[in-house]
């Protein structure tokens, strides 16, 4: 049997991975992007220079060879269900007797006016890195627009480099649809620190070009004209799924799934970002474009490939990031939004940049979710405690057992309790 | 960067060159009395009227004052050959044949002190002056450079490393690779060439342990010079971590009081003088006789160091790396690691994590443990035999090719030369048999692991770059598994640098080995 992966990003490679620990069928990745599996987070290390594109590969390249991945470059164009067969842009075809879609998001854009000149970018894929580093030769201003994740990633990408930073974000505060009010008023504080001009509350209203196309000036909602060079589309990604909407896959946003990660049509599963579920687990979203989702699905979607049917369950939620120098954890459905049953309790160091806020039910007293800041949580403990619904009292009592900083640090585990 | 970083980085370049030029500032006069005093009373007249040809000849360059000194001892040498031939009727089968004739050692270890005593001119008058100019220029500019450091907010802070030819293994890392194995050369086999150096460190060496500055002296301060100096840049970079504080001030405070001061002191006090940290199989000479027999002569004191060193060898080493891992020494204790964790820092990326260097790591470092237990063993053969010879092997033969391949051009010159090429742990990774025995304690009996933290790794990579070791971290890291190789020292470089706080360093002793 050939089993087609489209896309060699997390999921389309963690499922490469599985299904030839589960079998012996014939694998092919494919993807128009890189000849081979890099870590898409890690894209910005390359421009800052930390790491080089090699060294973002997580696998040499014996790996593909040794476990009898074959690697195909090129972009498809066309999905033909109906015949097993795929339609690559320079015309070739391939056959498949299973297909997983791992086909990952693209960048939002809203129709703002001057959306497609020249020196204006999203940031998500190797291409995306490439253009952006053409753009900043001799680059005096960079605006980016879109208070997330990538954001703060472009904006710390482009400061590494001293390159003026305009940020403009359209909420109160940075990120502050996920983030509680303290913890995204650290961070709008943190970004200022590190030299971005942080403009809250300001929207892109359009993008003025020069003769040859090139941006050249930012419009904002505020009335500001700003002079840059490149502009940073960043508000957001959706599922890449355009060139399938005229097959006879059923699409929504995302690729539509049952719980077992198939689609509409038999032998053809899809996984990570791309992925709608119909019916989500309890207390998860629909489309869910992070890493750790897209490592889980790949997996999942292995078990399903090779006949051993398997449900999705991605258990307790979970995700991270870093905002500059700050480390942020999450663990349980923790965000800006806290439901009316659940209280919190917040602590913030005196001086240094960490926090630690631990939701819980306020009836039954059940902890809920964890969102650290500049502090490191142990993974499994949180997660067990969210999952027997460990009384908030007694988790922080024994707080030190999720205290994963390294050795030496400052013990924090103790002060959040001193609050109640 | 600004003001006066640049300056910084002016200075240290400026006085990085005047270093470099000062070699060559001095004339040589043939110091007849100190070549006199290189030689016993039986081989002195030879030598003396053979290099009267030299006396008051003035040299400008060491290369042709020693090709005219060893033409001279080459005629001693022959003379003396002939004169213990003829007029003491010695043949080689008398065992004081060999204490008569001139060796070539014996010349080749004259060379160091009978070319700096016969060095004069510009240099040497003004030796303070080019110390200051040079040395201490360098350091002056070199904190210029790393002290604003601390303005910038804390955290992780290697941006730009791989745009970076210094870092990257560009045309200036290869320059600076160059620099530094013509260094370890001339240091190792041809010191002399290194006397103007030596001369500027003459008066500190006088002050600390009473007698003039040898090639080692020499190389002892500009080692704990460079720890210190970029130990402090290392603990400014990471001064938002404690674990990188203490284990750089650790290595800080034990390269300057017991590999440098101490041993200084024991001197000034007549006690036989040693590195109180240094440990065979890395101190591989530990068990030569001349120095047993110096450690027996010399009192409780040399008793104390006697035992002192095999205590460590037997007790310190097992027990402690079955607690900590084998960190604490190569991390904390050491001084290759002690350079290597802050001269080195800036080139640690550089180590190689392809899996066939892993390959040819064991085979290489575990040979050379073996290299180093076969030639102690045959040491202690002869030591308690008397027969130089087992087997097919000569022990004075083992011993003279162990110094020369692994203590000298392994340890040295490829183990320091090649920072700037090959990363910073070249040495304790291919080549130390200490790290060696510390490792298989460390891989089979230890409670000291990396742990993983849940499914939090997003395999981005920056563990892998930036350790030391060459080990693939995040091979383990995005599985979940813990990470217990026998080859990590524990830096915990890895941890800091990870931006999704997934590796944490542990004597906690959980499983093993990691489940597949």
């Amino acid at each position: 049997m050939h089993i087609v992966i489209l896309g060699n990003g997390i999921a389309g490679i963690t499922a490469a991975r599985h299904i030839r620990k589960l079998s012996d069928h014939r694998i092919t990745v494919i993807s128009g992007e890189s000849d081979y599996f890099f870590s898409r987070p890690a894209l910005m290390y390359i421009y800052m220079g930390h790491m080089k594109k090699e060294h973002t590969e997580p696998y040499e390249r014996w790996f593909w060879k040794k476990n009898r991945i074959e690697l195909h470059k090129g972009w498809v164009e066309q999905v033909v269900p109906e015949k097993k067969r795929l339609i690559f842009a320079d015309g070739s075809e391939m056959h498949y007797d299973k297909l997983l879609l791992a086909t990952g998001s693209r960048p939002n854009k809203f129709g703002w006016p001057g959306q497609d000149l020249d020196g204006v970018h999203g940031f998500y894929s190797l291409q995306d890195l490439e253009a952006i580093e053409y753009h900043s030769k001799n680059l005096q201003q960079a605006v980016i627009v879109g208070g997330g994740l990538i954001g703060i990633e472009l904006a710390e990408m482009f400061r590494s480099r001293n390159i003026p930073v305009i940020f403009l974000v359209r909420e109160k505060s940075y990120w502050d649809m996920v983030l509680p009010p303290e913890e995204s008023e650290m961070i709008n504080r943190h970004i200022r620190e590190h030299h971005i001009d942080l403009r809250l509350e300001t929207e892109l209203k359009e993008i003025w070009g020069d003769e040859q196309g090139k941006a050249k000036m930012v419009v904002t909602s505020k009335g500001d004209k700003i002079r840059c060079g490149f502009v940073g589309l960043t508000a957001g990604v959706h599922p890449n799924v355009d060139f399938l909407r005229l097959s006879s896959l059923e699409i929504d946003r995302g690729i539509l799934v049952d719980e077992y990660l198939q689609t509409n049509i038999e032998d053809i599963y899809a996984a990570g970002d791309c992925v709608q579920l119909r019916k989500p687990p309890a207390g998860r979203r629909p489309i869910e474009a992070v890493w750790y989702v897209g490592r889980m699905m790949g997996e999942t979607a292995a078990y399903n490939l090779c006949g051993q049917a398997r449900k999705y369950e991605p258990g307790t939620w979970f995700n991270s990031a870093k905002f500059l120098d700050i480390e942020y954890q999450v663990y349980g459905q923790l965000t800006a939004h806290i439901p009316e049953e659940q209280a919190t309790i917040y602590w913030e160091h005196s001086k240094e940049k960490k926090s630690l806020r631990i939701a819980y039910d306020k009836r039954t007293r059940a902890v809920k979710g964890f969102l650290s800041m500049g502090l490191r949580l142990r993974h499994l403990q949180c997660e067990a405690w969210i999952q027997s619904e460990t009384p908030v009292d007694k988790v922080l009592q024994n707080l030190k057992a999720a205290n994963f900083d390294p050795e030496f640090f400052p013990d924090w585990s103790k002060e959040p309790a001193k609050l109640i | 960067m600004n003001g006066i970083q640049k300056t910084g980085i002016a200075l240290f370049l400026l006085a990085f060159l005047v270093f470099t030029m000062s070699l060559s500032l001095s004339n040589f006069i043939l110091d007849a009395k100190v070549a006199g005093q290189q030689f016993d009373d039986y081989q002195r007249p030879f030598v003396l009227s053979a290099l009267r040809q030299m006396e008051g000849r003035s040299y400008s360059r060491v290369f042709s004052f020693m090709r005219d000194y060893d033409r001279a001892l080459k005629v001693a040498q022959e003379a003396i050959a002939q004169d213990v031939k003829n007029n003491l009727g010695l043949t080689p089968s008398d065992g004081a044949y060999w204490s008569k004739i001139l060796k070539d050692d014996k010349i080749k270890s004259s060379h160091f002190p009978v070319t700096k005593a016969s060095a004069q001119g510009f240099l040497p008058e003004n030796s303070r002056l080019f110390f200051w100019l040079s040395i201490g220029l360098g350091v002056l500019g070199g904190l210029m450079f790393i002290l604003p450091m601390r303005r910038l907010p804390e955290g992780i802070k290697n941006n730009g490393i791989y745009h970076s030819s210094l870092h990257a293994r560009g045309i200036l890392g290869i320059a600076l690779g160059i620099w530094l194995i013509a260094f370890y050369v001339l240091l190792y086999f041809y010191p002399e060439y290194l006397v103007n150096w030596a001369i500027m460190v003459d008066p500190l060496s006088r002050f600390l342990n009473g007698g003039e500055a040898s090639q080692w002296f020499l190389y002892g301060f500009l080692y704990t010079l460079a720890i210190l100096v970029m130990g402090l840049r290392m603990m400014i970079k990471y001064r938002h971590n404690n674990y990188q504080l203490l284990r750089t001030g650790s290595v800080m405070f034990f390269q300057l009081c017991f590999a440098f001061l101490l041993p200084q002191i024991m001197t000034l006090l007549h006690l036989p003088s040693a590195d109180l940290k240094n440990i065979w199989p890395l101190d591989y000479s530990f068990f030569f006789e001349y120095r047993i027999k110096h450690l027996l002569s010399s009192g409780y004191f040399g008793l104390f160091l006697l035992v002192w060193g095999v205590v460590l060898i037997v007790v310190a080493v097992p027990v402690l790396t079955y607690f900590f891992g084998k960190r604490w020494y190569c991390s904390w204790v050491c001084g290759c690691g002690g350079l290597a964790e802050t001269m080195g820092d800036p080139f640690r990326q550089l180590s190689s994590k392809k899996l066939i260097a892993w390959k040819i790591e064991r085979w290489l470092i575990h040979g050379v443990l073996v290299f180093a237990v076969v030639m102690t063993a045959l040491v202690l053969y002869t030591y308690f035999s008397g027969q130089s010879r087992m087997l097919f092997l000569d022990s004075y033969q083992v011993r003279h090719w162990y110094g020369v391949l692994i203590g000298s051009i392994f340890a040295g010159v490829v183990g320091t030369g090649f920072y700037p090429l090959m990363g910073n742990r070249v040495w304790c990774r291919f080549g130390c048999p200490l790290a060696a025995y510390l490792g298989l304690v460390q891989r089979f009996k230890s409670r000291f692991r990396i742990t993983t933290n849940g499914g939090q790794c997003i395999s981005c990579g920056n563990c892998s770059t930036y350790c030391e070791m060459g080990i693939d971290v995040r091979w383990y890291a995005q599985r979940g598994e813990n990470i217990v190789r026998a080859s990590c020292v524990g830096c915990g470089i890895c941890a800091a640098v990870c931006p999704r706080g997934v590796l944490k360093l542990e004597n906690s002793g959980e499983v093993r080995f990691a489940e597949e």
